[in-house]
């Protein structure tokens, strides 16, 4: 049991460190030359072989740039944990944060400005407009670098599929086949058919995920003025079928506790048939959940004929911890640009990566949405064709369809805390069968726009 | 007598820097300070600065502005503290009717054993020495809501299940209440145990030779010789609960349905959950708000027993 004083001091420890950590580049501007050292995001959890292909790649950085140190420090984004790793300074110099992030860490100068430097790489000017939006400031200055982008996905379970007698090169393409696949798997495998993020934040993501897919939007905002639209027709209809999949069907197993990490391991564990998370997921279940290629199937996810029906996506941004001095700065700006951009702007780079990746049995391939134009994004898939390791071809549901996709952007305001919101409403469905839904979304609702109006 | 006393008074009054210094004080000083530093920075600082906190609105990057009694109103005007402070009430009631009697029951029993005492002790300390974040990761496993989880398997044996124990609204703070209870007992039971070996034997020997069964024994003999521990431990024991954080944390993040979320985590939740930087204010005011009502509890609880402590 945590007691209040270690909560106070964690809180004013955070607070002390922050405010020694503060916006102070501009003192340090004068940094001495010589070796720098940068400590660089690694994900948690990898396997040896991941780990290994990640420390190649650090040598070659290292070796081209002889004045820079390459420290990896493990690093996960979660939405629980962030805000004390930034207040506490334990952050690498290098992170990563999503796209819904952006705006708020550069509005309060809680990462550097890296603009001046980013300026200078040979693609600057070729990010998708929408994409760069995410890392740039209101005077449009790019301060986070977008690495990576996705629109949201239904993966499936080939071989529960299988088991259940569901085709897996036709998975589901609307709400009613994905209930009626649920079911089936749920019936004839034990296991649940479909799953539900509903933790740290991840319920109210996959929930306006769905609210989006079946035409709804869970915040209308118009100049200064936003407007909360969790209490809609369409967010109801999605709570609706949520409820019947778990109550009259009983096809969403037991687990209605799922963080990020935990329905990925569930999933590449053969717990789970169906979820819905980033398309761009393979690579995180393959390296840290050990999931069986065989096994795994992505589709698009199913839109309902609705006018305002899209796909929920997102991305990922690089940043530099606030406090990192000149050196530290230009040195993170050529990690960046070497393990994150190169690559898909670069084909020397590009073939470098891929190899290096492949030849440590790591995942080079899984599609993504493209930073910049699809055209470049096109090239760089032939560029390192020769070492596509995914299963592309049971991707294909997915890749054949994700550009003919609306995708719509997440909220702008106050996401995150909009994601909480919604976090008990899902629970709430899934874990009382006499959830009140109309109730529970005008409370959320009600939340939403007292956050919303206190700005 | 009188005579030295006057002179040692006198000596006092006379005292000089350079008497204290020959005396000793200094290195009494320097003995002092590492702790007073530590005690200080660690201990105080914190405390004091929550408190100022307390009245600020601040983001941890850009200046604190004062903003008075806004964040203890805000926290006040939180539908969800009342959601809060009904689930912590829930858990110390479902601590105190498991996890005090438990220790206590344990406690007398195993002093009443003769062979095997030390391994028992051990046995009932040994969750004491799992790290918490691990016993709870252990029990997750356990708790399983599926009809291949650990206790649902055995439930499941004699027929009973599966049991949704941390995914039903009803059932998830009970099952933070077993765990916390298993993992707190064994520390209670020592305290217990140390207690009855100050009990005189003759006592017990006295009640033999009156032909006092072993129930006689405990009800007039060994309870009330532990009259003052078992008031230090239901003291602990409730400020303990009013805290509890680890569990719901790591169990259930608050949920299902905000059905676990307890007061401090909400603290937690004020300062951390958002990802872009929490109501460090709110956080703080609702933690002294919790150390006042605790810190009030406490005094009304001694003074409420202070005549039957020394009795």
């Amino acid at each position: 049991m945590k007691s209040i004083p270690a909560l106070a001091l964690a809180v004013t420890l955070a607070a002390a460190l922050t405010s020694c950590s503060g916006s102070d580049d501009t003192k340090k501007a004068d940094a001495p030359a010589g070796p720098v050292t940068v400590k660089v995001a690694r994900d948690p959890g990898l396997d040896k072989g991941a780990i290994a292909a990640f420390d190649q790649r650090v040598t070659q950085f290292e070796s081209a740039n002889p004045g820079i140190d390459i420290v990896p420090q493990e690093y996960n984004w979660t939405a629980t944990t962030f805000t004390a790793q930034l207040a506490g300074g334990t952050l690498p110099d290098v992170f990563t944060v999503p796209f819904t992030d952006g705006r708020g860490l550069i509005e309060r100068k809680q990462i550097a400005d890296i603009s001046g430097l980013v300026d200078t790489l040979p693609y600057a000017k070729k990010f998708s407009p929408n994409v760069a939006k995410s890392g740039q400031a209101e005077d449009g200055k790019l301060w986070a670098v977008p690495i990576a982008a996705y629109g949201q996905a239904l993966h499936y379970n080939r071989t529960l599929f299988q088991q259940a007698g569901l085709d897996p090169d036709k998975p589901p393409t609307s709400w009613d086949e994905i209930r009626q696949a649920a079911k089936q798997i749920a019936d004839k495998t034990g296991k649940a058919g479909y799953a539900q993020l509903t933790q740290d934040n991840t319920g109210g993501w996959i929930l306006t995920t769905l609210d989006y897919a079946f035409g709804g939007r869970t915040e209308k905002v118009d100049g200064d003025k936003a407007t909360a639209e969790l209490d809609s027709p369409q967010m109801t209809e999605v709570l609706q079928r949520l409820h019947a999949m778990r109550w009259d069907d009983n096809s969403m197993g037991s687990n209605f506790l799922y963080d990020w990490g935990g329905i990925n391991q569930a999933f590449a564990a053969g717990q789970i048939g169906m979820y819905v998370s980033g398309g761009g997921n393979y690579g995180s279940l393959f390296t840290q959940n050990a999931l069986k290629p065989a096994d795994y199937g992505v589709t698009v996810l199913p839109l309902a004929e609705a006018p305002d029906a899209g796909v929920l996506g997102g991305g990922t941004l690089a940043t530099v911890q606030a406090k990192a001095n000149e050196s530290v700065k230009a040195a993170a700006v050529k990690w960046i640009d070497f393990f994150y951009m190169k690559k898909l702007a670069d084909e020397s780079a590009a073939v470098l990566d891929a190899k290096t990746t492949a030849a440590s049995k790591q995942p080079v391939g899984a599609p993504q949405l493209p930073v910049f134009d699809k055209a470049t994004y096109d090239e760089s898939l032939k560029w390192v064709a020769q070492y596509v390791n995914v299963p592309l071809k049971q991707m294909t549901p997915y890749t054949d369809k994700m550009f003919d996709q609306a995708l719509v952007t997440e909220p702008a305001r106050s996401t995150q805390e909009i994601y909480k919101i919604l976090d008990p409403v899902v629970q709430s469905v899934l874990t009382k069968k006499n959830a009140d839904i109309a109730d529970l979304l005008k409370k959320a609702d009600a939340e939403a726009q007292a956050l919303l109006d206190r700005g | 007598m009188a005579l030295r006393t006057t002179r040692a008074q006198r000596a006092a009054v006379r005292r000089t820097p350079v008497s204290w210094f020959r005396s000793g004080g200094l290195s009494t000083v320097v003995f002092l300070l590492p702790l007073l530093v530590v005690f200080g920075l660690f201990s105080w600082y914190p405390i004091v600065r929550s408190v100022v906190m307390s009245f600020q609105e601040t983001n941890l990057v850009t200046p604190s502005t004062f903003v008075g009694l806004q964040n203890f109103q805000d926290v006040l005007n939180d539908p969800l503290l009342w959601t809060a402070v009904k689930n912590t009430l829930y858990f110390a009631l479902l601590g105190l009717l498991f996890g005090y009697p438990v220790p206590l029951v344990a406690a007398v029993l195993m002093s009443e054993v003769r062979r095997f005492k030390g391994l028992y002790s051990a046995l009932a300390y040994l969750p004491v020495v799992i790290p918490p974040v691990v016993a709870v990761l252990l029990w997750k496993f356990f708790y399983d809501a599926g009809p291949d989880g650990v206790f649902n398997t055995i439930l499941g044996a004699v027929g009973i299940g599966p049991v949704s124990w941390l995914q039903d609204s009803g059932s998830a703070m009970p099952a933070l209440v077993l765990e916390a209870t298993w993992a707190a007992a064994g520390g209670t039971v020592i305290i217990y145990l140390a207690a009855l070996t100050g009990v005189s034997t003759d006592i017990y020997e006295a009640a033999e030779i009156d032909r006092a069964g072993i129930w006689r024994k405990i009800w007039h003999v060994t309870l009330p010789q532990l009259r003052g521990v078992l008031l230090i431990t239901f003291i602990l024991q409730i400020v303990g609960t009013a805290q509890v954080f680890l569990e719901p944390f790591l169990f259930t993040g608050g949920g299902p349905a905000n059905s676990t979320t307890t007061v401090l985590l909400l603290i937690y939740d004020y300062a951390f959950a958002n990802s872009l930087g929490g109501e460090y204010g709110m956080a703080t005011a609702l933690s002294i708000m919790l150390a006042v009502v605790l810190g009030l509890l406490s005094a009304i609880y001694f003074r409420l027993t202070r005549t039957w402590s020394k009795s």
